[in-house]
């Protein structure tokens, strides 16, 4: 079987078929790239039987497919520092040119490393923090199925297949915040996560569609190789907005940055992975990425280094307000993810290297100490940082591990968070007006991220020890081996320069800055650079805050109360106010009156009718008067008969079977002019109608006869007329317009050759047009379930309430 | 209108327009007829009973809930969708198994089946509103 759609579009197909149509690097590379997306959805699936059988070994075996992914990242650092990308990928919907498709370039392959490298400790972490939980099977599930997410969404290539895996990030997020779900604020914040990211998931996909519409490409490569296209049209600033709404949305951006702190309700590996070194930087992997596409103008400048600069001091600023450890990491993260936006909005050789190098040097510092503040909660059974004293003895390894990333997060030179300092410091320092105010931001705000790094790191291990809920203890070295491991690499990376310029930051500085980039980050400590007294002025001025960080601490509550208004506050009243708006709009168009809903229904249709025709005046010319034989003018006056009986009739019944009277006569007109199934089915139709509204009337308890006013009789009489008037007035107007034969030719032509059948209305009905049957009969099922719910509602209550008294009340009625 | 002369014939007359139905749905692909109208006067049946039996009886007679019906024919009708899938043809198409048996031209086919499921649908979706208004769903 070649090309046929479905051979193709059952993906992932990971036969030898699709291996056949191999693409630019060799057949096998398009199943390899697949399954580095795939693997962990794979392992998901299998993770809950590991575990139960595994036991306290699930999170190392587990560990085993993010090392392997991560190996496979490694096998490719060969092509793209060469600046070679990588493409692969499976046809998807070939109809809509929409593939299943990738693209390794330096950036992908930075995230990709940090995911899969991280994630491998973060497993194996999760099988120390969550030993013994009942769920830690559905804990593990979930997390390599958010690893597979965030794999695909930096792989994607395609941008719907992009947008598939950022939507599966947000949910998968959703389930893993929201994963202790018997506590309501754990609720509350997955819910208020999944509502902002999925909604700037939505802003996301639009200004997607909107770029493939601007450079008529619809994956990432094709944009990127028709960079510049986008900034000259008209539709550029709505599109970029788009963009941007849904990158600031997923990576807490300044004012969407609310949801991030309250996620830290999550389990901590969560917060580790997912809110630190992972998902919340999807967006600012899309802005990376967008760069050469949406990037260079000033609306794009102001807008991404204006957000980002206040993120970073809102971050910033309120983390110094905190107490608890996670909570404190949290508001850095914002700072941080507001660092890396600015670096992006400048779009520099120097600005993105060091945007390149944070994020490293961030993911690395940040994973290792939201992993030592749950070891820390997991030893003492508190995070309060005013409690916490003197674990040095209790903890020494974790102490060494947090010492170390506090040291890259401080940027104290070696590490690598010094050369991601001083490379972003050096973009910024060439003396005039924006960008002397940006670097005073730049340095207030890592002035305040290295005082919480320093807190956490000395903090908590320093001093008398005090007493905590649980007497102190080590972690299990699952729990240490990640922060020890990230928090030597965050060293060792400084000293390793040549290999990190030519392997990460050069490759993915090209891909940011479109443009080769030839990075040269040296360790250095040069009084003549002016970069470096900025780095002395960041930590004079996070010393200074260090020294006095509880004073500090008590001065930005006070505020805080004084403000007393919070975007969190601001979103559940935004939420509330959706809420009551949808009741109003319930309560007004919802009102249970029944006959004014048909009346509406039937106004309404009306008007649509005769609207059209008298705006457009295109009202039909009188018909001929018809001739028509006596039999045939009998059916018609039954038909009338049967209708001047509907309006006088005195009881309902009456009523019913004379519209079904009605109806026969019609069936009748429609067997004498040819159309035995339309006549066939309008005998039953009205059959069973009056069957069916025989027995409506029988529960409803009505009274016999239908008493109307005077106007609700003028009222309902207007619109009725009114609306057969339009149906008649269309139904000529069709008919004196030239019919369109060449369908009917078509079904007359084929009928009974190609679809064996001479009955052609039901060779439609089965053949030609059988998916719109097939639609029809499952709203016809789901609607004869509904009724029966709605009558069994309605019908539960009142029987078994009082079922003896209500019978003998319907008897006596 | 319950009277002796109604509930006497009502069974024997339920009893012909249920096999009629089941003829003018298999009838239809040539004369007028098919699975919809076949649907209706099978319904017409069933109501027909339960006016003169009651729903109680009815839903006795019927052995399974008339939605159990309905479910099984949309589920019949993608299946026949499904089958030609199977054969690498796109969707719904018709597929053909035409026979010689006992000297009588025997012509199965996908549209069939489909046409079935309408049948069906519409038999379960009709007799589940009628007896529902009928009688309570307690009283048997």
């Amino acid at each position: 079987m070649p090309t046929d759609s479905f051979g193709q579009s059952c993906f992932p197909g990971l036969d030898d078929e699709i291996g056949d149509r191999g693409t630019r690097l060799g057949p096998d590379l398009d199943v390899v790239v697949a399954l580095i997306a795939l693997a962990p959805f794979i392992a998901a699936l299998l993770a809950p039987w590991i575990t139960r059988f595994a036991g306290p070994m699930a999170g190392w075996i587990l560990a085993i497919v993010p090392a392997a992914i991560f190996a496979t990242f490694l096998s490719f650092i060969g092509p793209v520092s060469d600046l070679t990308a990588i493409q692969a990928g499976l046809d998807w919907i070939p109809a809509y040119g929409i593939r299943f498709s990738f693209f390794i370039d330096g950036l992908s392959l930075v995230f990709g490393a940090l995911i899969s490298g991280i994630g491998t400790f973060i497993i194996i972490y999760s099988g120390g923090y969550l030993a013994g939980h009942p769920h830690q099977g559905r804990f593990f599930s979930y997390m390599l199925m958010f690893m597979g997410s965030m794999l695909g969404l930096v792989l994607a290539d395609n941008i719907f297949t992009l947008f598939v895996f950022w939507e599966l990030t947000s949910i998968t997020s959703f389930l893993l915040i929201g994963f202790d779900h018997s506590r309501q604020a754990a609720r509350r914040a997955a819910i208020q996560a999944l509502i902002v990211t999925g909604g700037g998931g939505l802003a996301l996909l639009a200004g997607l569609i909107m770029l493939t519409l601007i450079t008529g490409q619809n994956s990432l490569s094709g944009m990127l190789a028709s960079a510049g296209v986008a900034q000259q049209s008209g539709a550029y600033l709505v599109a970029m907005l788009l963009v941007v709404a849904g990158a600031f949305a997923k990576s807490a951006q300044f004012p969407f940055h609310f949801w991030l702190p309250n996620a830290m309700e999550a389990p901590t590996p969560v917060s580790a992975y997912l809110h630190s070194a992972t998902m919340v930087k999807a967006g600012v992997y899309l802005l990376a990425r967008m760069n050469p596409v949406l990037g260079g103008t000033q609306a794009w400048f102001w807008i991404l280094t204006v957000f980002g600069g206040i993120t970073l001091l809102l971050g910033g600023v309120l983390a110094l307000r905190q107490t608890d450890l996670k909570q404190k990491l949290a508001y850095t993260t914002l700072g941080s993810l507001g660092l890396l936006v600015m670096l992006i909005g400048f779009g520099t050789k120097e600005a993105v290297l060091g945007a390149v190098l944070y994020l490293c040097a961030h993911s690395l510092f940040k994973g290792a100490l939201f992993m030592v503040a749950g070891t820390i909660d997991h030893g003492t059974g508190t995070r309060d940082i005013t409690v916490l004293r003197g674990l040095r003895e209790a903890m020494p390894v974790t102490f060494i591990a947090a010492l170390l990333s506090g040291f890259s997060m401080a940027g104290f030179p070696i590490a690598i968070g010094f050369l991601a300092k001083e490379e972003m410091y050096l973009a910024l320092t060439s003396g005039v007006w924006p960008d002397l105010l940006f670097l005073a931001v730049m340095v207030v705000g890592n002035a305040c991220m290295m005082v919480v790094g320093l807190l956490i790191a000395l903090r908590p291990f320093l001093g008398e020890p005090r007493p905590t809920p649980h007497v102190p203890h080590e972690g299990s070295v699952s729990l240490f081996a990640g922060p020890v491991v990230l928090g030597v690499l965050g060293i060792v990376a400084g000293l390793f320069t040549d290999w990190l310029n030519r392997v990460v930051l050069s490759p993915a500085g090209a891909s940011i800055y479109d443009g080769a980039v030839d990075a040269q980050v040296h360790l250095a400590f040069d009084l003549l650079n002016p970069a470096i007294w900025a780095s002395i002025v960041t930590w004079a001025l996070g010393i200074a805050l260090f020294w006095h960080a509880d004073n500090v601490r008590l001065a930005l509550r006070r505020v805080g109360e004084g403000i007393g208004w919070t975007f969190d506050a601001g979103f559940d009243a935004a939420m509330f106010g959706l809420i009551r708006f949808g009741d109003r709009v319930t309560r007004l168009l919802h009102h249970g009156r029944l006959e004014l809903y048909l009346l509406l229904f039937f106004a309404v249709l009306a008007v649509s009718l005769l609207a059209p025709l008298i705006v457009s005046n295109s009202l039909p010319s009188l018909p001929d008067w018809p001739v028509l034989t006596f039999y045939e003018w009998g059916a018609v006056l039954i038909a009338a008969i049967g209708l001047i009986t509907v309006v006088g009739a005195r009881s309902r019944l009456t009523a019913i079977v004379a519209l079904g009277i009605q109806g026969f006569a019609v069936a009748v007109i429609f067997m004498l002019f040819g159309a035995p199934d339309l006549s066939f089915t309008q005998f039953m139709v009205e059959t069973l109608s009056v069957i069916i509204l025989a027995l409506v009337m029988t529960r409803l308890h009505l009274g016999k006869a239908d008493h109307r006013e005077l106007e609700a009789a003028i009222r309902d009489g207007t619109v009725a007329i009114a609306v057969g008037a339009g149906i008649t007035i269309l139904l000529l107007v069709v008919l004196q317009t030239d019919l369109d034969l060449s369908l009917t030719e078509l079904f007359q032509a084929t009928s009974t050759p190609i679809a064996h059948g001479r009955n052609i209305v039901n060779v439609i009905l089965v053949d030609y047009r059988a998916i719109d049957t097939l639609g029809e009969i499952s709203v016809v099922m789901a609607a004869g379930l509904a009724i029966l719910a709605l009558i069994r509602h309605r019908a539960k209550p009142e029987s078994a309430k009082k079922p003896r008294s209500t019978r003998r009340k319907e008897k006596a009625a | 209108m319950n009277t002796v002369i109604f509930r006497t014939a009502a069974p024997a007359l339920s009893a012909l327009m249920l096999v009629f139905s089941v003829f003018v749905m298999l009838r239809g692909h040539n004369e007028p007829g098919g699975g919809f109208i076949g649907g209706l006067i099978g319904a017409s049946g069933i109501a027909i009973y339960s006016i003169s039996a009651g729903a109680a009886a009815t839903r006795r007679a019927l052995r399974v809930h008339p939605i159990t019906l309905a479910g099984l024919g949309v589920v019949l009708a993608a299946i026949a969708g499904f089958v030609s899938l199977a054969t690498e043809v796109p969707f719904l198409t018709g597929l053909w198994w035409i026979f010689e048996f006992e000297g009588a031209e025997i012509a199965l086919s996908t549209p069939l089946l489909f046409d079935i499921g309408v049948y069906a649908v519409v038999v379960g979706a009709i007799s589940t509103i009628a007896l529902a208004l009928d009688g309570e769903e307690g009283d048997d």
